[in-house]
């Protein structure tokens, strides 16, 4: 298993955002999390690379593993895991003052790795589906991008530090159609080389680029399996009604 | 089934009036089948002419069917109980459609035996008619109610259906043996046996459908199974 999720509390203070989550991701697959606004998805990605933490008054419990490795336990600098368990967020942000290059290169330098970036830079932006549509403006300004294109160019920048994990938080929502489309094919292409873990209010996507899905409900984790069987027969009836639209 | 209702009420009436549909032809269906059966019982041919002209009433039904399930697959995206739905009344409307053929062609075997002196009463046909007609009641009922042990009945009890075709299907030939006169006649019949047969047949389908529906678990074929590719 490349994640492993044991027991997981998360709270905001005194809200008890997630309760006991328990679940496991294989390596080199896709997971979607679905439920309504508040269930704690975005929360249980967050705790996957150490963000929840960031904020304050929270608190958690529970272990949460990448590779065995807990990543809770001594020694592990969370600035290097969120190196190895990138994110891509609802909104596009790229660096507006940077061009797409500089965007791409950025944690590069970030993490301080010097030199020529100008390879990684191409194969990032091939690996994001995006190099065709920017090889010759490379130093044009990042927001000179449809909206689209700067999700993409956010991807590549995740990309560009070799991560083996990518925590996707609404990633398309934001994106019409067709540009949807393409971040759904670019999940599915990513994920020969990486595990992603996909967040979406989307479910026809979840069911189009996922392995599994899981379902929260009010930050219980209340039901996870293989995305066919959650949309076709779900085991139980809280996601059956979530998944027909029966909620609220 | 479920008693809960979607956020979006108007999906509720759509899907309401699919199963309402559906109910309509099974019903349509049923009463040609039975219909096609008493005119070749009692030998009424402007009975048997109707049941050829009802016909076209259960194609227009099992065309709104087909309509009704394409604009909900296109406009709502179904999933889980609702997707079953859907796919359950894709196939069943073929079956219900199938036995709407079967009963005219039963009607047209009547019309030709009734222009023919009686044979001696074959009391095996009307019990396999009348068998017929039950499996049918049966697996419409258990599409209504969602109820999976009615339709497991129903498919179980497709083998009496299977062994007194076969027993018939030796009756008949023996008549036709004791007397070439009875040919024409005694084969008509082996085809109304025939057709009651494949409608039982059909009846069995809709209640595997149902059983799918309901569990979400195919139970077609079981034999068959293990050649099916493993999903990637």
């Amino acid at each position: 298993m490349k994640i492993d999720v044991q027991n997981l509390n998360a709270w905001f203070k005194d809200n008890h955002a997630l309760r006991g989550v328990t679940l496991a991701v294989p390596q080199n697959s896709v997971l979607a999390i679905i439920g309504p606004s508040g269930c704690g998805k975005s929360t249980f990605v967050r705790c996957l690379n150490r963000m929840h933490e960031l904020v304050p008054g929270s608190r958690q419990t529970g272990r949460v593993l990448v590779d065995g490795q807990d990543l809770h336990a001594r020694g592990v600098d969370p600035v290097d895991l969120r190196r190895r368990v990138g994110m891509v967020f609802q909104r596009p942000n790229p660096f507006p003052t940077m061009s797409i290059a500089e965007n791409v290169a950025a944690g590069l330098r970030l993490n301080g790795i010097p030199g020529n970036h100008d390879d990684l830079v191409e194969q990032s932006l091939r690996k994001a589906a995006l190099w065709d549509e920017v090889k010759d403006r490379l130093h044009h300004g990042a927001t000179s991008l449809s909206g689209g294109q700067q999700q993409r160019l956010c991807i590549a920048r995740s990309l560009a530090v070799g991560p083996e994990v990518l925590l996707m938080d609404e990633p398309a929502s934001a994106l019409d159609p067709i540009a949807t489309a393409k971040i759904e094919e670019l999940i599915r292409e990513l994920r020969e080389q990486l595990t992603i873990v996909i967040v979406t209010h989307n479910m026809q996507q979840a069911a189009r680029v996922s392995d599994a899905t899981a379902f929260f409900y009010m930050g219980e984790l209340v039901e996870h399996g293989p995305t066919e069987q959650i949309f076709t027969n779900p085991r139980e009836s809280r996601t059956e009604d979530y998944v027909t639209g029966k909620f609220g | 089934m479920a008693i809960k209702k979607h956020t979006d009420k108007t999906y509720d009436l759509e899907l309401d009036d699919l199963r309402h549909k559906l109910i309509q032809l099974g019903g349509k269906v049923e009463s040609e089948i039975a219909h096609s059966v008493r005119a070749l019982t009692e030998r009424d041919s402007d009975l048997a002419k109707q049941v050829l002209a009802a016909d076209r009433e259960v194609n227009r039904l099992e065309i709104s069917v087909d309509e009704t399930c394409r604009r909900l697959l296109a406009l709502r995206q179904p999933a889980a109980s609702d997707l079953r739905l859907i796919t359950t009344a894709l196939k069943i409307v073929v079956d219900l459609e199938r036995m709407g053929d079967l009963a005219v062609n039963i009607a047209e075997r009547a019309l030709d035996l009734n222009q023919s002196p009686p044979l001696p009463p074959v009391h095996d046909l009307t019990k396999l008619a009348q068998l017929c007609q039950d499996q049918l009641r049966a697996a419409l009922d258990a599409f209504v109610d969602g109820d999976v042990g009615k339709a497991e009945a129903v498919i179980k009890a497709d083998l009496l259906l299977d062994a007194l075709y076969h027993k018939l299907f030796n009756d008949l030939l023996s008549l036709m043996m004791e007397d070439p006169r009875n040919i024409r006649r005694a084969n008509n019949l082996l085809f109304v046996a025939k057709h009651l047969e494949r409608l039982g047949d059909h009846a069995t389908n809709v209640a595997e459908m149902v059983v799918y529906m309901v569990r979400g678990t195919d139970v077609r074929h079981p034999n068959s199974r293990e050649m099916l590719p493993k999903p990637a």
